[in-house]
Order: C-alpha cells, then structure tokens, then sequence
C-alpha cells in the first residue's frame, strides 16, 4: 500500500475526479477497494456520496465476489486496488467468466516507471499478463489528460458488454512513491 | 471423526430453508451447495462451484444491493476460513440482512476427509465476533435451529452468523445447475431485472 507521496501536497490532479463523473453517470453503487495512494482522492470522494457504497476490504479478492454478489442482486460496482493486489485475486477472477457479470477494475501501478522498492517490480510486471490470462481486457492510462477517455471506454465495454475490464493508471500518471529526498 | 450427538446437514439446511419465503441463499463450493440443492431448487439459490473462499463476499454483495431481502450464506468450515477475513469486512458493513451458516464437520470432506482448523484450535464464533458481527452463535440442536430459522427474515438485526457442528457423513451429492451465467441471470429475473 503505496503511501501518499510528498506530491499530493500539490494541488490534487484532476484525473480522479473525471473518473468519478464517469463512475457517477454508470451508476457503479458499490466500490469495494484495497486503499492506495494513487485512489485516495476517488476513494474520499465516494465515502462522501450517499449513492455509493464504500466497501474495504481485508484482501482485493473479496472485491471481485463482493462484485458478483452485487451484479446478482441488481447493482454495478468497481474494484479499486494497487497492481500488488492484483495476484491476490487470480483465482476469484474466474467469476467474470464464469457468471459474466460487468467486472471492472482500475489499478495503480506500482513496480515501474522510477519505482524505488524492489519488492514492487515483480508483480507490477505481471499485472497486465495476469488479467490476460484471466481473460479481463487491459487498457491503460499514463498521462491525466486520457484518464477520461480510457477509463469511459472501459466503463462502456465492461458495463455494457459484460466484457471484464481493468484500467492500469500508470505510475508515470500516478508519481513514484517518494522514499528519500 | 465421528461424534456423539452431531447433526445431520440435510436436516440442518432443510429446517433452515423451511421458511425462505423471498430469501435469497448462497452455497459455498462442495457440499453445502448439495445440500441448498437438496432441500429444493429455487430461482433464488446462488449454487457455488468454485471460487473458495468467496461465498461470504457474494451474500454481502447481494445483501447490499437488496437490503429489504433477506439473504443467507451457507458454507463449509474450510470454505469459511478460506475467507476468513472476510467477517472482518461484514462487520465494518454491518448488513442487517446477512446472515452467515457455517455447517462445521471439521473436515475437508470433498477432498478426503482431512483435518480444518476448526477441529483443532479455531473457534468460528468467537472470530465472527472479534470482527464485529455481535449476533454470533453456536447451534447445537436441531430445536435451536428451528428456533434461529425465523430470525432469517428480519432484515433489521443483522448481521448475524451461526457455526452448526455436523457429523462428516460424505452424502450423495445433489447436483445443482452449474451454469454460472444461468444461475445468476434467474436470480436477476426473480428480482425484476432484465438480461442486458
């Protein structure tokens, strides 16, 4: 779990809040989500909206049942996590294919671009091959200027084609970790 | 493994789904899924086959999108530790509609019987409460459970989670539909919603 780095000092980014708007205009209700730095702004932003339920979560695989459950029952959602979680969830991705269900993710990368940690490169690596093989497109966004657009192409395909989808957000878009000044 | 006293886990699930009404039920994977089949096929049964571990997530999921339904999680000892952590994220949501089953025998009964954690050193109840979930109970008799059965339907005192010791009798199965997209779509239709 990626800390808040020395950057969010800054005026906050304008990207999270687009990704909201869209989240907002699918009607995505329930947001289950392993905390990162890269989402803290999304994720404050829905604690703060009564249409949309937070849910955190102990480990990121809980996110993609809680997402099945929810699709049963009648509602959209999205998985926020960090590329870390993303190995967490490998063998409870095989419900987006087997219940085909509107599954979308969108992960922070960590493991690249200037990363300072090690112990992040592994699986930040294998993020994008790790969904492929499990059958969930990949889009990515590295600079806040596309966020919009990807993250609404992703959103499209996934809630209206079923079609299970993640969104990396670059670390480039996102800012390494500061570990050192 | 056997012990004096044990229930049954058919009898155990059929007292327990006597009443559904408009409840919605999850089976964990393996033979709680059987058993769900067992005491009669719904529209509003959600079958597991696999995905271990994730049975508490998806009742929790159905339970917030329909917090006025009852919903019901019935799941194995081993499936329960699998997602041990999530009680925990129950207990934060605190979904008054939920309630959890775990039908313990102590045992990994579809893979050849080994040992779980339960019959050792884990106590299930008192890890439901230690996340949060203040209605957590061990039903002994087959009178508690007719008792508990009722308690279901209110969707206003949840969460709530019960542990039932049953004997490790490996019965025969009852197989369910495992068409996932088929089970969930029924599911969505008896709700009112319409396949995309």
């Amino acid at each position: 779990m990626h800390a808040r780095s020395e950057a969010s000092a800054e005026t906050p980014p304008s990207w999270p809040e687009d990704i909201f708007s869209i989240l907002q205009r699918f009607d995505a209700r329930q947001v289950p989500y392993v905390p990162d730095a890269g989402h803290s702004q999304l994720i404050e932003r829905v604690l703060k909206t009564p249409s949309m339920r937070a849910v955190p979560l102990t480990t990121e695989e809980e996110g993609v049942a809680l997402l099945a459950g929810a699709w049963a029952g009648g509602e959209r959602g999205v998985l926020l996590m960090q590329s870390s979680g993303v190995g967490n969830c490998v063998n409870m991705f095989a419900l987006t294919q087997i219940l085909r269900f509107p599954f979308l993710t969108l992960v922070t990368m960590r493991g690249e671009w200037g990363e300072f940690n090690p112990w992040q490169v592994p699986m930040g690596s294998s993020t994008a091959g790790v969904f492929e093989l499990s059958g969930i497109k990949v889009l990515r966004a590295s600079h806040g200027n596309e966020v919009r657009e990807v993250v609404e192409a992703a959103a499209g395909q996934a809630y209206n084609a079923c079609t299970p989808t993640a969104v990396l957000l670059s670390q480039r878009l996102i800012g390494a970790k500061v570990f050192t000044k | 493994m056997s012990k004096a006293n044990l229930l049954e886990r058919r009898s155990v699930v059929s007292a327990l789904l006597a009443g559904r009404k408009d409840a919605i039920v999850v089976g964990g994977l393996g033979a709680s899924t059987y058993d769900i089949a067992a005491a009669g096929d719904h529209d509003r049964n959600f079958y597991l086959w696999g995905a271990m571990g994730g049975a508490v997530m998806i009742g929790l999921g159905v339970a917030l999108a329909q917090p006025k339904l009852p919903v019901v999680v019935i799941t194995g000892d081993g499936e329960m530790l699998m997602g041990i952590g999530s009680l925990a994220t129950v207990g934060l949501q605190k979904p008054g509609n939920l309630t959890i089953v775990v039908l313990d025998n102590e045992v990994y009964g579809e893979t050849g019987g080994q040992a779980s954690h339960t019959g050792g050193t884990v106590d299930l109840v008192g890890v439901a409460k230690a996340c949060g979930i203040a209605d957590a109970r061990a039903l002994a008799t087959m009178g508690e459970i007719e008792a508990f059965a009722p308690s279901m339907q209110d969707v206003s005192t949840g969460p709530r989670f019960a542990s039932i010791k049953i004997d490790s009798a490996n019965l025969e199965r009852v197989l369910a539909s495992r068409d996932g997209s088929f089970i969930v779509t029924r599911i969505r239709s008896a709700l009112g919603f319409a396949p995309i």
